[in-house]
């Protein structure tokens, strides 16, 4: 454990504290609030409509790595409050993933449908994103607490392990629309940082069966 | 207050019509504010730089055909801050913040292959070669934006019937300097350097292909290409290569930067055309920087960028699909 057990249980406190959660929903409220900003003040530079598309990209993306980073930081700290946090964040993701999707469809493609059904059949990035935005929405619809019981738990943890395959599909998305001009230095940094979360849950699962395994063993012995 | 109905017919009053001489004025006074105020904010913001920058290059009016546009020129601020330059990075906004380093005195233009009269031309030569012009172009960028910028220069016929090409000479090959010392964006793989662009013989000799020098009545600011560069206005932008070093004239089509790249994404002709769309998004429309707010409808993209009349005969029986 990286925590003094004192230092462990004061930011545990803190982490309850009551104004956690209001505070978090207006810090992860600041991105929006700054390109509104932005698009009123003029300030979004002289293609605004790509500004803005291409920001609230980003924000999705550190959004879904976040929501990824708690369980790992949970365990690694032991910090259990931190699981407080996870439903609000993903839903930031989901937020912010309609806001992109919205930003796209309104000033790139016009709200013109049928010319945004042949973009999503044209380019490869397109479709990958519009894919993992779709993927996203039963996930932000079955986020209540209600949702896990109507589903039952171990169905409801089924379907919300697609985030898994959502964020392959949005580092895909983002490769690729940087892949004109292979200017992947970004991509590498998201690419490395969704890698090491995604991957510490393939080894903690591989780990899981192998003490498994020894379990049964051992009390077969 | 109810207004009449526009059947067509309601033209403005000729008393209210600002005469020519009047709004030209204007535009001059308003080039030189804005000019000032960018020289200004710029030597706040980068103090080493030297006052040479946004020097004016004096220039009267083309009376080429089609040479001015009377749509709004983009603002200067516009066209100077958001560029595809990648020798300078692969951001809109790197050229204007990187360029600097860039020196364009002394600046020399080898002029070689199929001609007689084979050279090396100093830019103050250039300078002098004709008489300084200004044009307002579209220009098209392949990614689906575009602005409208008063270029200065003269048509590069001039310069082609001076050194007088060989009966061999098909071809006009434009090669953009790569210096790793000046161009950090040099470190990026992204395309083979030196940049290099290309036209045939006909298109390079049209009167509309402009060698520029300047810009919204100033020396090219060093993110646009200085300190001279080739404008092709009914081509793609990506066709108009900047800080030229080498021209070269050739007889087998050359093999050019974004060609090589991405083939079947870019062609050597690159004509703007709304009826071709790029493998990966329509070309059908565009959206004009600094036009109206966020929500601005985009425009149609015009055949040729609008200057089929001028230039449409050049291709004359050519499958544009097959040739892009």
């Amino acid at each position: 454990m990286v925590l003094t057990s004192a230092a462990r249980r004061s930011v545990q406190s803190q982490l309850l504290h009551p104004a956690t959660k209001p505070v978090l929903f207006v810090l992860a409220l600041l991105p929006l609030t700054l390109l509104v900003v932005g698009i009123v003040r003029h300030t979004l530079g002289p293609n605004p409509a790509e500004t803005l598309i291409r920001s609230l990209g980003d924000w999705t993306l550190r959004f879904l790595c976040l929501t990824l980073a708690v369980t790992p930081l949970r365990q690694w700290t032991g910090l259990a409050a931190l699981a407080r946090l996870r439903r609000m964040l993903g839903l930031f993701t989901a937020f912010y993933a309609t806001l992109h999707f919205l930003a796209y469809a309104v000033f790139d493609m016009e709200l013109v449908w049928d010319a945004i059904v042949r973009d999503v059949g044209k380019r490869p990035f397109i479709l990958v994103g519009t894919a993992a935005f779709l993927l996203l929405l039963p996930l932000a619809a079955t986020s209540f607490n209600r949702a896990i019981r109507w589903l039952g738990a171990a169905r409801w943890q089924a379907l919300h392990r697609l985030v898994y395959a959502i964020a392959l599909l949005a580092i895909l998305h983002f490769l690729w629309m940087r892949a004109g001009k292979r200017n992947f230095a970004e991509v590498a940094v998201y690419a490395a940082i969704l890698g090491v979360l995604l991957g510490w849950r393939v080894v903690r699962a591989a780990q899981g069966r192998y003490f498994m395994k020894l379990g049964s063993h051992s009390a077969k012995g | 207050m109810l207004l009449p109905k526009d059947r067509g017919f309601v033209h403005p009053i000729p008393s209210e019509i600002t005469p020519r001489s009047v709004s030209e004025s204007r535009r001059r006074w308003l080039a030189a504010a804005t000019a000032a105020a960018v020289l200004g904010s710029r030597v706040a913001a980068a103090p080493n730089q030297t006052a040479a920058k946004g020097a004016a290059l004096a220039s009267a009016r083309s009376t080429v055909p089609g040479a001015i546009t009377m749509e709004k020129p983009t603002s200067m601020a516009d066209a100077t801050s958001y560029n595809n330059f990648y020798e300078f990075g692969l951001d809109k906004s790197d050229p204007a913040e990187h360029a600097h380093t860039l020196k364009t005195r002394p600046w020399t233009v080898a002029v070689e292959g199929e001609v007689h009269k084979a050279g090396t031309f100093g830019i103050d030569d250039l300078l002098k070669l004709a008489p300084m012009e200004e044009r307002v172009y579209r220009l098209r960028c392949v990614e689906g934006w575009s602005m409208v910028i008063p270029w200065v220069g003269y048509s590069l016929a001039e310069l082609i019937r001076k050194v007088e090409p060989t009966g061999n000479a098909k071809y006009v090959q434009f090669v953009t300097l790569a210096d790793r010392v000046q161009m950090p964006g040099l470190r990026s793989s992204v395309l083979d350097w030196p940049y290099v662009e290309g036209l045939r013989l006909d298109e390079a000799l049209h009167p509309l292909t402009l060698l520029t020098f300047g810009m919204y009545g100033q020396v090219l600011p060093n993110q646009n290409g200085a300190p001279l560069r080739v404008v092709v206005p009914w081509k793609y932008g990506f066709k108009s290569g900047k800080s030229i070093v080498r021209i070269r004239f050739v007889e087998k089509q050359p093999v050019t930067s974004w060609s090589q790249a991405a083939p079947q994404e870019y062609g050597f002709y690159s004509n703007v055309n709304p009826t071709v769309d790029h493998p990966r998004w329509s070309q059908a429309t565009e959206r004009r920087i600094g036009e109206g707010d966020l929500f601005a409808k985009k425009r149609p993209t015009l055949m040729f960028n609008g200057y089929e009349a001028q230039v449409g005969q050049l291709y004359a029986g050519m499958d544009l699909k097959k040739w892009y």
